[in-house]
């Protein structure tokens, strides 16, 4: 089945299924060393390879990299248009990464955000409003560092806690 | 004086130490809502659900919710300890079947599914996952790493 099949027979509008295919505008991201100190600390990861600059110099990378996970950080754009989001809350389905080449510290990072697919399903939250992307970080070298297909669920009505949704 | 440092630059895990089967040592994380915020502010994720008790519950949860994208990066984390620095992760595929809460245990686990070398890499097929207190597996996932080939060194 393809993208446009599934939403077609999941009663999305018209507005909303327009969003497939749309592209966020790029942003490009200078990778700081105290970002990702930041990021590692958070998560409580003690690799040295992110912020031991000696250890990292003497390892196989030459230098700091970033987490893999790290590139989450780096939100996308807008989008060309306002997403009419109908729903009030919001959840994380889940994230496919891919891992091509290493985020180094100094590298500048093109954050670049596609949605491929918007359906409906109903579940135990009642009908629940799917959307995925595929986020591409490009590095200042024009390589794909790395990408993330991410699904984000929302549903239910009420005041919106959606905060801001750049995943 | 050059210090080398070994930890770090030669290989700890060599593809052909791995074999189907082998178990991942267990990485078991104790997230408070310190380390959410901490989370929030690192991976500019500011969706309030994760810091606000009175939107977390009146989204029908006992109390604030882990981050899926901080499970995940728990996940890497078990991955870089047990290959070591030489080792790369390829492939990350991590799906949010159930929420974790702040005040229990995170136990994040792994195991060898798959072995075999593709134009001259070693690959290495592992099935992971997050497991919550009470033992259910909330977040399964699976991931695919490249490791050095000792023939090839």
């Amino acid at each position: 089945m393809t993208a446009s099949e599934t939403s077609a027979s999941n009663g999305i509008t018209e507005d909303i299924r327009s969003f497939i295919g749309i592209e966020s505008d790029p942003v490009t991201y200078e990778i700081e060393r105290h970002a990702v100190e930041r990021f590692a600390c958070a998560v409580g990861d003690p690799n040295p390879l992110y912020t031991d600059e000696i250890a990292a110099r003497k390892s196989s990378y030459g230098g700091l990299i970033a987490p893999p996970t790290f590139v989450r950080s780096l939100l996308p754009g807008a989008y060309p248009k306002p997403y009419p989001e109908p729903f009030a809350h919001i959840l994380d389905g889940g994230s496919e990464y891919r891992f091509h080449e290493p985020v180094r510290v100094g590298d500048r990072i093109t954050v670049t955000r596609k949605i491929i697919d918007i359906f409906q399903k109903q579940g135990r939250l009642g009908t629940m409003l799917f959307r995925v992307s595929v986020i591409s970080y490009v590095n200042q070298l024009g390589q794909v560092a790395a990408s993330q297909t991410t699904t984000t669920i929302t549903y239910g009505t009420g005041e919106k806690d959606l905060g801001i949704d750049g995943h | 004086m050059t210090v080398i440092d070994p930890g770090i630059g030669t290989p700890t895990l060599w593809f052909e130490d791995v074999v189907a089967g082998d178990e991942l040592s267990e990485l078991v994380k104790h997230p408070d809502t310190r380390q959410l915020v901490m989370y929030a502010g690192a991976a500019q994720d500011f969706v309030p659900i994760h810091y606000d008790l009175n939107v977390a519950q009146a989204a029908g949860h006992p109390t604030v919710i882990v981050h899926g994208a901080l499970k995940s990066a728990w996940l890497a984390e078990l991955i870089a300890g047990w290959m070591g620095p030489t080792g790369r992760l390829v492939e990350l595929d991590v799906s949010y079947r159930a929420i974790d809460f702040p005040g229990g245990s995170a136990t994040c686990f792994g195991k060898v599914t798959e072995t075999r070398v593709e134009k001259g890499i070693g690959l290495v097929e592992l099935e992971i996952g997050v497991r919550n207190p009470e033992g259910v597996v909330t977040t399964p996932g699976r991931a695919l790493v490249a490791l050095p080939i000792k023939a090839s060194f």
